[in-house]
C-alpha cells in the first residue's frame, strides 16, 4: 500500500508545456502547411439530412472552434470526417482525400480524434493506453513482445499532460479531467496532425480548462485543430476563428468578435428576430449565447 | 513497481512458480494414478486445451466463442482419419468404408495418409477456416451475441454435415477402433502414457504461448479492443485483425486439443463436436476465470473431473449439478473462481486509491 502513495499523494496534476514543445518539436515535414479543406460536404441519415452543403478550411496556427445549437451537425460533421458516418461532397487533409476511407486509414493519414465521453481504456494502465496510441505502425515482431520500456513519446506525453505520477494506475480510475487530459496525450503520441476535440473541457474545473486552453494553443500553433465546444468563456479566451453552424449548415464564420455581432447567429441563440434588431442586443449577445449554450447542455457555467 | 502494477501485469515469479507447480503435478500424476485414471486425465487435458484457446479468445478479447466444437472437430476427425488411413496400411481401405461406403477411399481422404502432411493438415485448415471466417465476420463489425450465436450455428451444421456423410465420415458412430498411433500400439500401457505426457506438455506450451500472448503488446491491445473497439479504430488500427489472429490461436489450440483427444480416448463421433459439447468447453472457462491465465485450464480440468466423478455416483445428477454451477458462477462471480483470490487482494489497493483521487 505504501508504494501507492508517491502517486496518490501528487496533489494536482497539471499540464507541462515544455513537454509538449518535444513532443511537438518532432514534426515530421510530410505534414508541414496541411490544412482541412471540407468542400460540399452531406450526410444524410434514412432521408434526414444532418449536414448541408458545408465548407470548411481551417490551417495550422489557427486554432478554430465550431459551435452551434444542439443538433446543429457539429459531432455529425467529425463523424463524417474520421470515416465514422457515409458523406458525400469532399474531405481532404493535405493531398490526402479522406471521404471514403475506412476509420482507421484515416486516422493513419493523420488524423486523430476525442468523444465527448472521454474514452480511455479503463482496464488499462495510463502508460498502456498511451502505448497503444503510440504504436499503430508497429509490426507483428514488436506486437507479440513485451513492451521493453517507456518510448520516448509516451514519456513526453505523460509529462505534458501531468499524468507521469499516475502513469501505471489503471485509466478507469482516473478523475474526469485527467482522463480527458490523457485523450489529448494519445492524440499527441499517435502523432495526428489534424486533431479534432469533442468538447474537450466539459466537465473540467476552471482552472483545469485555463490549462487545457493553453496547451490547446500551443498544440494548434503547429497542428490544425478543431475544437467543438459549448462553453463560451472558454471559446472567448482560446478561439482564433469561430465556425458557427445551424440545423447542419454553416451559418457564419469569423473571429470571436465577428461572430458575436453577426445578427444570424444572434437570432440562432435567442431564438427571436426581434431581439437582435434591439438596439440594446450586440450588447448583450455575448452573455446570451453563454447562458443559452450552458443551460442546453445541463452544466454550470 | 507499485503494488497495483503487480496486478495489472502478471508478476513472473509468480507466475513462474505457478508454471512449476504445474509441471510437477503433471509429472507426478502416472505415478499416482491407476492407467484407467491417467487416461481420465489426459482427455481432461485435451479438453483444457480448447479451454486455453477460450480464455484468449473470450476472456482478453471479448469474443464469445460458442462453436468450438468445429475446430476441435476439424483437428479430431483430421487425426482419425490419419489413424484409419494408416492402419488399413499402403494403399488400403479403413474397415467402416467396406461396411458402409463405395470400398474406395474418397480423394479427399489421401493427403492424411502421409502422418507429416496429417500433422500440418491439423495445423493448417482449422487456422485457415478461422481466418476465412472471422475475417468475414469481424470486418462486418459483427460482435457480442450475433457472433455467439453464429458460432454455435457453425457448430450445429458441422455436426449434421458428419452425421450425413456415412460412407465417408462413419456418420453418427463417427471414426474409432484405432490400433496404433504412428506405428505405436495403442493397447500398450506404455505408449498410453506416453500420450498423456505429449498431452501434458503440449498444454503446457500452449499456457505459456497465451502467457506471452497476454503479457505482449498485442495482449494489452487485444483487450483495448474487447473494451473500446471503436476508439482502437480512431487510433490507427484495424480491429478486425487483432480479432481475427485471437481467433485462429483459438481455433488451433481447440484443434490440437482434438486430434490428440482421438488417440487417447479412441473414438471421436458427431457427439463431441456439436452444440452441447461447444458449450461444455465454455463452462470450464467460465468457472474457473476466463480473464485469468490458469483459471481456464483448471475450471476446464475441475469441471470435467466432476463430470466423471459425479456421474459415477449419481449416473443422472450430472447435468443438474452442472447448470447450478453454471447459474451461480455467473450470478455470483462473473470472474469465474478466480477472481475470489484476486478480489481478496486487490480490494484494499483500489478502494485506498479511489479515496485519494479526486472525484
Amino acid at each position: 500500500m505504501s508504494d501507492l502513495s508517491p502517486a496518490a499523494a501528487q496533489p494536482e496534476t497539471e499540464i507541462d508545456l515544455a513537454a509538449a514543445e518535444a513532443l511537438l518539436g518532432t514534426d515530421t515535414s510530410r505534414f508541414r502547411h496541411d490544412y482541412l479543406e471540407i468542400r460540399g460536404l452531406r450526410v444524410e441519415f434514412d432521408g434526414f439530412v444532418a449536414v448541408r452543403d458545408v465548407d470548411l478550411t481551417v490551417t495550422q496556427g489557427d486554432l478554430r472552434f465550431l459551435i452551434g445549437p444542439n443538433g446543429a451537425g457539429k459531432t455529425t460533421l467529425i463523424d463524417a470526417v474520421t470515416g465514422l458516418v457515409r458523406a458525400s461532397g469532399s474531405v481532404a487533409f493535405g493531398r490526402t482525400e479522406l471521404l471514403g476511407r475506412s476509420t482507421h486509414r484515416i486516422a493513419r493519414a493523420g488524423v486523430g480524434r476525442t468523444f465527448q465521453t472521454a474514452s480511455v481504456f479503463d482496464e488499462l494502465t495510463v502508460l498502456q493506453n498511451l502505448d497503444i496510441a503510440a504504436g499503430a505502425r508497429r509490426g507483428p515482431l514488436t506486437l507479440l513482445r513485451r513492451r521493453p520500456g517507456t518510448p520516448e513519446a509516451v514519456e513526453h506525453a505523460l509529462e505534458t499532460v501531468g499524468l507521469t505520477a499516475l502513469r501505471d494506475v489503471p485509466a478507469g480510475v482516473l478523475a474526469h479531467g485527467q482522463k480527458q487530459w490523457l485523450e489529448i496525450g494519445m492524440l499527441l503520441v499517435q502523432d495526428a496532425h489534424l486533431l479534432l476535440l469533442d468538447e474537450p473541457v466539459a466537465g473540467m474545473t476552471q482552472a483545469e480548462r485555463e490549462e487545457t486552453g493553453q496547451l490547446l494553443r500551443r498544440i494548434g500553433s503547429q497542428r490544425v485543430v478543431v475544437v467543438v465546444e459549448h462553453d463560451m468563456e472558454f471559446l472567448r479566451s482560446f478561439a482564433d476563428s469561430v465556425t458557427v453552424m445551424h440545423q447542419g449548415r454553416v451559418l457564419a464564420e469569423g473571429t470571436v468578435q465577428e461572430v458575436q455581432n453577426d445578427p444570424a447567429v444572434v437570432e440562432v441563440y435567442l431564438g427571436a428576430p426581434a431581439a437582435a434588431s434591439d438596439g440594446a442586443a450586440a450588447g448583450a449577445t455575448a452573455g446570451a449565447v453563454t447562458s443559452e449554450a450552458a443551460t442546453s447542455e445541463g452544466e454550470l457555467p | 513497481m507499485t503494488v497495483l502494477n503487480a496486478l495489472v501485469r502478471p508478476g513472473r515469479t509468480r507466475t513462474l512458480a505457478a508454471f512449476g507447480l504445474a509441471a510437477a503435478l503433471l509429472l507426478l500424476a502416472p505415478v499416482v494414478l491407476s492407467p484407467f485414471r491417467l487416461d481420465l486425465l489426459a482427455k481432461f487435458l485435451c479438453l483444457a486445451m480448447v479451454a486455453v484457446g477460450i480464455g484468449l479468445a473470450w476472456g482478453r478479447g471479448g469474443l464469445l466463442t460458442l462453436g468450438q466444437g468445429v475446430y476441435f472437430g476439424l483437428g479430431a476427425y483430421l487425426m482419425a482419419m490419419h489413424l484409419k488411413l494408416a492402419d488399413a496400411g499402403p494403399g488400403g481401405v479403413p474397415d467402416f468404408m467396406l461396411l458402409y461406403g463405395t470400398g474406395q477411399v474418397p480423394g479427399w481422404w489421401e493427403p492424411l495418409r502421409s502422418p507429416v502432411s496429417a500433422i500440418l493438415l491439423i495445423l493448417v485448415v482449422p487456422a485457415a477456416l478461422a481466418a476465412l471466417l472471422g475475417w468475414a465476420v469481424f470486418t462486418r463489425r459483427v460482435r457480442g451475441a450475433y457472433f455467439a450465436i453464429l458460432s454455435q450455428a457453425l457448430a450445429a451444421a458441422f455436426a449434421i454435415l458428419l452425421i450425413g456423410q456415412q460412407q465417408t465420415t462413419g456418420g453418427t458412430n463417427g471414426l474409432n477402433g484405432f490400433r496404433a498411433f504412428f506405428g505405436y500400439d495403442l493397447a500398450d500401457p506404455v505408449n498410453k502414457q506416453m500420450l498423456y505426457l505429449i498431452a501434458a506438455g503440449v498444454l503446457l506450451v500452449m499456457v505459456a504461448v497465451v502467457r506471452q500472448l497476454t503479457v505482449s503488446r498485442f495482449g494489452e491491445l487485444l483487450v483495448a479492443v474487447r473494451d473500446q473497439e471503436d476508439r482502437v479504430r480512431f487510433l490507427g488500427y484495424d480491429p478486425a485483425a487483432v480479432k481475427v489472429v485471437a481467433y485462429v490461436v483459438a481455433a488451433v489450440m481447440a484443434a490440437v486439443g482434438g486430434a490428440l483427444f482421438v488417440p487417447i480416448v479412441g473414438i471421436i463421433s458427431p457427439a463431441d463436436v456439436g452444440v452441447v459439447p461447444s458449450i461444455g468447453f465454455l463452462i470450464g472457462v467460465a468457472i474457473g476465470g476466463r480473464a485469468t491465465l490458469l483459471g481456464p485450464v483448471l475450471g476446464s480440468i475441475a469441471v470435467s473431473w466432476a463430470q466423471t466423478s459425479i456421474s459415477e455416483q449419481f449416473p443422472s445428477g450430472w447435468i443438474y449439478f452442472q447448470g447450478a454451477l453454471f447459474i451461480l458462477v455467473i450470478a455470483f462471480l462473473p470472474g469465474g473462481l478466480a477472481s475470489v483470490a484476486g478480489t481478496l487482494r486487490r480490494r484494499p489497493a483500489v478502494a485506498g486509491l479511489s479515496e485519494r483521487s479526486p472525484a
